[in-house]
């Protein structure tokens, strides 16, 4: 179990939008970053790229899981496009660590200070709302189940 | 050689025509490959509209006033140049519809369905786009009819021995495409045509990925309906043509019911107007039509072997340059080709290509182009498609290939 306590959403979206202020508004270097975040993700296992981990309301195949551990919630992700697993490695290392109430709380907005709609278009940012809504509806569960279990 | 020096001089001329080319997008200048999904338009055909709606708004055939004179006369000279396009012998021939698939709609619906029995067959192509397919198996459902397909071969040509096979006397309607939209393979329509008459079946054309492209000539391939779009062509989005021959179309029952395609109407029995209104119910895509007539003298302007021999250079050019690239695997090598070029690059996502393409400023296709069951065939999920209009260059390939070592050199 993870003891230490993670920065808030809201700090960590700050660092996002601060790490993109440095691209100098260039969409090719936005992409190439994104997709370089996605190189970085650990691996998900085989076995869990199961059709009833995909997103969805993603064009390209998003796998996704959670677990709690303690009162913390965990993803793991995988995609089989380069940016939208750069994407979907931006909300883990937002929502990673944090306590369910937390994630069913927070207000995205780093997305518009990073002009994302601009650079990977309409189609991705609706499929990226749809992770964000997966990923909410897991804390929602484990928040039920933290419920019931007290 | 000479040719060749003359059009690369004229295709700066011919570009300036095109005001959205000279933009730039993510900071570069556009360059647009996105061709067979809708080409962009010359100044003529915008201000076709323009002065359409400043000058001569009003709804045709009905009223007796100037305007309505005026635009129905516009309205029928485009009809009148559809037919010259196309060599069709008549205008009554020529039905304006919303595009390609509204005129294979139209064939499946009223043609189908006035003459498709239980145990009739329809064959297309695997070459189709989801158009030419999905009219068809509602149409064969209904009618408990059999779809039947033509396999294509591995460098993407209809399989002739195969199709040959297929036919026979329960065929009654086949349906293909003059090019096609993936691969940008040239079918040899007219011999499609000849071996399906023999066993007494009608021929669909599709010809969206034709007409900016490939000389057309009805009677020459003498098929019994083919069809077009115009945005396609570089004419106006929403508006296209179906052509039928006078017999088969006079045979149809009305595709739909409304103003215009009626002759009386009673509360008892309603008799139907004359060809080619019989099948335009209600106010058509008037200022689009007229605007049409604008990208047929275009493409007839710059003469369609001009077009023919320039595209053919782009995608020799192009077909080099990404061949010489070793993750590159071009999709689709026939023999006579459209200006398309499908690809895939291993371990790198056609999504992921287009859009860094896109992030410098290149507009390509990625994704299945609606052919899923080509795609199938092929056991892909997609190709990065860029297709070529008039208006290209090959330094744009060079940009297009830049871009794509970028992608390459990146993940690798």
């Amino acid at each position: 179990m993870n003891n230490e306590t993670p920065r808030s959403i809201a700090a960590i979206q700050d660092e996002i939008i601060a790490d993109f202020a440095l691209l100098d508004d260039d969409a090719e270097m936005k992409v190439l970053y994104v997709m370089e975040l996605g190189q970085k993700l650990p691996p998900m296992p085989d076995e869990d790229k199961t059709d009833e981990n995909i997103v969805k309301g993603c064009q390209s195949r998003v796998w996704l899981t959670a677990r709690l551990e303690g009162d913390r919630v965990y993803f793991t992700a995988d995609s089989n496009t380069a940016i939208t697993k750069g994407l979907v490695s931006l909300l883990i290392r937002i929502f990673n660590g944090q306590k369910p109430e937390a994630i069913l709380a927070s207000d995205l907005h780093f997305m518009n200070a990073i002009g994302m709609e601009r650079f990977i278009g309409t189609q991705r940012t609706n499929g990226f709302s749809a992770m964000i809504r997966q990923m909410k509806m897991y804390a929602l569960a484990f928040k039920t189940k933290m419920e019931i279990g007290s | 050689m000479a040719i060749s020096a003359t059009l690369s001089t004229d295709i700066k001329k011919i570009r300036e025509e095109f005001p959205v080319l000279s933009q730039k997008v993510n900071g570069r200048d556009l360059v647009y490959f996105d061709n067979a999904a809708t080409s962009q338009k010359p100044r003529q055909v915008i201000q076709a509209l323009v002065d359409y709606y400043q000058t001569s708004n009003a709804n045709i055939h009905r009223g007796i006033h100037t305007l309505a004179e005026r635009a129905t006369k516009a309205y029928e000279e485009t009809r009148e140049d559809a037919r010259a396009f196309i060599n069709a012998e008549s205008s009554s021939e020529i039905i304006f519809v919303r595009g390609v698939t509204e005129g294979i709609n139209l064939v499946a619906s009223s043609y189908g369905r006035a003459f498709l029995r239980e145990g009739d067959e329809v064959i297309i192509s695997a070459l189709e786009h989801h158009s030419n397919i999905v009219p068809w198996q509602l149409i064969c459902e209904e009618k408990k009819a059999k779809l039947r397909i033509v396999p294509v071969t591995d460098i993407g040509e209809i399989d002739l021995d195969a199709y040959r096979k297929l036919l026979s006397d329960r065929t009654r309607i086949v349906a293909t495409n003059h090019a096609s939209n993936t691969l940008g393979t040239i079918n040899p329509v007219a011999e499609i045509t000849r071996m399906a008459h023999a066993h007494g079946a009608v021929v669909l054309i599709d010809g969206a990925q034709a007409g900016a492209h490939l000389d057309i000539d009805v009677r020459a391939i003498d098929c019994d309906f083919y069809c077009l779009s115009a945005h396609k062509m570089y004419g106006p989005t929403g508006t296209g043509i179906l052509y039928g021959k006078r017999k088969l179309l006079e045979a149809m029952p009305p595709y739909q019911g409304g103003g215009e395609m009626i002759k009386d109407v009673t509360f008892e029995k309603t008799t139907y107007n004359e060809l080619p209104y019989k099948f335009e119910a209600g106010t058509p895509n008037i200022a689009d039509v007229i605007a049409y007539r604008e990208a047929f003298r275009f493409i007839l302007g710059l003469g369609r072997e001009t077009i023919r021999a320039h595209e053919h250079d782009l995608l020799t050019y192009a077909t080099e340059k990404l061949s010489s690239m070793p993750s590159v695997k071009i999709v689709g090598t026939a023999a006579e080709k459209v200006g398309v070029v499908s690809f895939v690059v291993d371990g790198i996502h056609p999504f992921d290509i287009g859009q860094m393409l896109d992030a410098r400023g290149i507009a390509v296709r990625t994704g299945h182009h609606c052919t899923q069951p080509l795609m199938d065939r092929y056991g892909i999920e997609g190709t990065v498609r860029a297709s070529f209009a008039v208006y290209n260059t090959k330094e744009e390939i060079d940009r297009l290939a830049e871009g794509l070592q970028r992608v390459i050199n990146f993940v690798k």
